[in-house]
């Protein structure tokens, strides 16, 4: 016979005002198996608690039921005070007769909430009594890192886990990192470089022993749980031995071809063997094999004979590497939307219609134009720009939904930049609504607009056109309530910013969740911003929708701190509330398999004696499953269970009531 | 309305004599609309005050110089007191009148008024009346 011990908290007037709380105390010492009863007004306080100690160890109870709130709330306090008094913490139960039951009943007679209270302790007891005691489930951890993306988020958070002493690494698919930011010329609001303050970063993550670079590679396979993943990545063949290339330069000098800079955003072209940008880390070159004609045709090989250390090897594969670790922070940032979408913008048509992110390069020192801005036609300074914003942003219908958040502020920024560069220049902006929350955001929009004079213009543009070698814009000024036609030199497109292209790949490889746009979901948009829904996968940066390098920053730093938190004991415990198969009656349908949203069940072969496959069987990782309990509804011949829930246990339950 | 918008007109010569006037600078206006939103007589005016300012700032003198909206406003200076940018739009008002009245062309002599009309009318009408279209 079970010796439970039933308690039943009246939680100040929270329970007690529409709960009997003694007689509900005195009908379940009316039950068998039920040794002690007792109503209480605060359980979860240390008189409460020791209460429930004292009693476990007085009255050898072997079960405990606290009938209080929410089990979110204090079942971790109730099985912590449990298992000091000698208990199997699993074999404490929470009823709740709180949220669902004293708080939404408002008969002050406490009828119903007192029935109701009854009904649920009762069946807790039924289940309690099916219990059995649980372990927490130790999983080793392997105490190294995988960043995914090199861009500033996943700088940030590749050197804060080297700091915290665990190695870290940093896979970045271009031949540099730096991502988009290497790209700004300045960043708002405080108008410091963008290659002032993140080169700096780039190369303190080169030289950092804990950190490994892989750049140019990409992650073919991730498989594995949180503290033990299996990562497979391609690292792309540079046909430069890293190792020995001393990044002189002279290859790069010899180079007889010239392509597109993708870097540059096409404004200007660059070698065949090339690096990004001249701050490129590492500063290895690659070649562009698609261009090279050596590579296609065996002609040319002029970088080959340039080289000094021979370091060039135009035989060279992509090659596989495998790596163990033990978290991955997902930080593979986002792009633009193609601006072609609006033809009514005449991008692509216009020479002198280009993107705010080229509009960056001709702002940057170490872009096309070395700081000038000059528009791309005639290489003339432009003496009106146009600033369009909300290009694909806010806008259902061509577009995507969102605000791209960061617009209105290099917009501002962009109208800075230019009115310092171009004395006596005229910038325009087209806006639907001016959004600069942040620290010193709208001081900095206020600044650009009575400082520097941008006129801005409330409304969209509904096109652009060329006339006699300038743009012109035809919008709207709802202000004055006026159409509104400029002659401009040149125009900028503030277009949104998207999720990168093969975001949901990479998202179905790691098994982590995405939204519409194809933009990571976070575990829980308010309390878990950089966790996933799968455990020992974090995210920073704008892999999780649009935000600014504070922003990325900080969630890089965050996800780190995750994974040194994850990393800070050698095993990691995990609850036992997990599913288990029996093999006896497992018929390897795999519906479980296709069901379970964690990619938690496996297949298990069983071998006879001389190694040959008899059977294959579903088997629960129990570092992956998180108890949802989807595989037992699946399960179509009852072959799984879930431990603390078994349908046993729950049919007990509803007999009860 | 259609407006040809060029930098002379962001950069008007007549939008800075209006500052210069009334010490404001058009450009601090974010448009709110509070003025509007407060002021006693705008339901007369054919363009309302934040209006006004924008048009300034666009450049555009002879919207608001053909439009009544000048001479309607009684100097309160509510716009002024409720202004989140401390923008007076009262002292625009009154740098418009000015740019009007000291050309000399048009203008009331006070002793050519009947003098039952001045007899009649309150005392602050007068004052404001007076400061308004004399100069």
């Amino acid at each position: 016979m079970p010796r439970i011990g039933v308690f039943v908290c009246q939680c100040g007037n929270n329970i007690a005002s529409t709960v009997d709380t003694k007689k509900v105390a005195g009908e379940m010492s009316k039950l068998p198996g039920v040794v002690f009863t007792c109503d209480y007004k605060f359980m979860c306080s240390s008189p409460g608690q020791e209460m429930l100690k004292q009693a476990i160890k007085e009255n050898k109870l072997d079960g405990v039921i606290v009938s209080a709130c929410s089990p979110h709330m204090h079942e971790k306090t109730f099985r912590k005070a449990s298992e000091a008094a000698g208990l199997n913490p699993y074999q404490c139960e929470i009823t709740n007769i709180r949220e669902q039951c004293s708080w939404v009943h408002h008969d002050k007679t406490r009828a119903t909430g007192t029935v109701k209270s009854i009904d649920l302790t009762r069946m807790t007891i039924e289940r309690l009594k099916r219990n059995k005691p649980l372990k927490k489930i130790k999983i080793p951890v392997r105490k190294k890192a995988l960043v995914i993306g090199g861009g500033i988020a996943g700088i940030q958070a590749a050197l804060d886990i080297a700091e915290g002493g665990r190695d870290v690494i940093l896979v970045e698919k271009e031949p540099s990192i730096g991502g988009n930011m290497a790209r700004l010329s300045e960043t708002f609001p405080t108008m410091d470089c963008s290659q002032c303050i993140l080169t700096p970063k780039m190369v303190e993550a080169e030289l950092n022993e804990r950190i490994t670079l892989y750049t140019y590679s990409e992650v073919e396979k991730v498989d594995g749980y949180i503290g033990n993943f299996t990562v497979q990545i391609r690292r792309k063949s540079k046909y430069v031995d890293e190792d020995r290339c001393t990044g002189c330069g002279e290859c790069i000098e010899k180079c007889p071809f010239k392509v597109e800079s993708q870097f540059e955003l096409n404004l200007t072209k660059r070698k065949v063997i090339y690096t990004p940008f001249p701050q490129s880390v590492p500063n290895v070159p690659v070649i562009d094999a698609p261009n090279c004609p050596k590579i296609q045709k065996d002609k040319c090989g002029a970088c080959a004979i340039a080289c000094g250390p021979k370091c060039i090897d135009f035989k060279m594969q992509d090659k596989i590497v495998t790596e163990e670790v033990g978290a991955i922070v997902v930080a593979t940032g986002y792009q633009l939307m193609p601006n072609e979408r609006f033809g009514e913008y005449g991008y692509g048509r216009i020479k002198d219609v280009i993107s705010g992110m080229q509009f960056e390069r001709l702002a940057s020192s170490s872009g096309p134009t070395g700081g000038e801005i000059r528009r791309p036609s005639d290489g003339k300074v432009p003496q009106s720009v146009v600033f369009i914003q909300c290009v694909g942003s806010r806008d259902e219908k061509k577009g995507v939904s969102y605000c791209s958040k960061v617009c209105c502020m290099y917009t501002a920024k962009h109208t800075m930049l230019y009115s310092h560069k171009v004395h006596g220049g005229q910038a325009y902006v087209f806006y639907m609504d001016i959004r600069s929350g942040g620290k010193r955001y709208e001081e900095f929009v206020r600044k650009a607009i009575e400082h520097d004079n941008a006129m801005y213009l409330r409304g969209r543009v509904s096109r652009v056109y060329e006339k006699d070698g300038r743009v012109v814009v035809q919008g709207a000024d709802t202000l004055s309530g006026s159409q509104v036609e400029i002659e401009a030199d040149m125009v900028v497109l503030a277009t949104a910013i998207v999720s990168r292209e093969g975001a949901d790949t990479l998202a179905q490889r790691l098994g982590i969740g995405y939204d519409k746009d194809k933009f990571y979901n976070e575990y829980h948009p308010k309390l878990r911003p950089v966790e996933t829904v799968t455990a020992g996968i974090f995210l920073a940066g704008t892999c999780m929708g649009p935000m600014d390098i504070p922003e990325s920053v900080a969630q890089g730093s965050a996800a780190a701190s995750k994974v040194l938190a994850l990393f800070s004991a050698d095993e990691m415990a995990r609850e036992p509330i997990t599913s288990v198969v029996n093999r006896a009656t497992c018929n390897a349908c795999w519906d479980c398999l296709t069901a379970c949203p964690y990619s938690a069940i496996e297949r298990e072969s069983v071998k006879d004696r001389q190694g040959n496959i008899v059977r294959w069987l579903a088997k629960v990782n129990e570092g992956v499953c998180q108890g949802c309990g989807v595989c037992v509804a699946a399960c179509r011949s009852k072959s799984i269970d879930l431990r603390g829930y078994t349908d046993e246990q729950v049919y007990a339950a509803i007999n009860a009531f | 309305m259609k407006m040809k918008l060029s930098n002379e007109d962001i950069s008007s010569v007549r939008v800075r004599q209006i500052e210069r006037i009334s010490g404001e600078d058009v450009r601090k206006c974010y448009q709110c609309g509070n003025c509007s939103g407060g002021c006693p007589v705008s339901f007369e005016m054919e363009i309302p005050p934040s209006q006004v300012v924008r048009f300034l700032q666009l450049g555009r003198v002879d919207e608001v110089m053909a439009a009544n909206s000048m001479w309607v406003c009684v100097g309160c200076l509510q716009c002024y007191s409720r202004c989140p940018k401390g923008v007076s739009v009262a002292a625009m008002l009154e740098a418009l009148r000015q740019t009007v009245l000291r050309k000399g062309e048009d203008f009331e002599k006070i002793k050519d008024l009947p003098y039952p009309f001045l007899k009649k009318a309150p005392q602050q009408a007068l004052v404001c009346g007076f400061r308004k279209f004399v100069s």
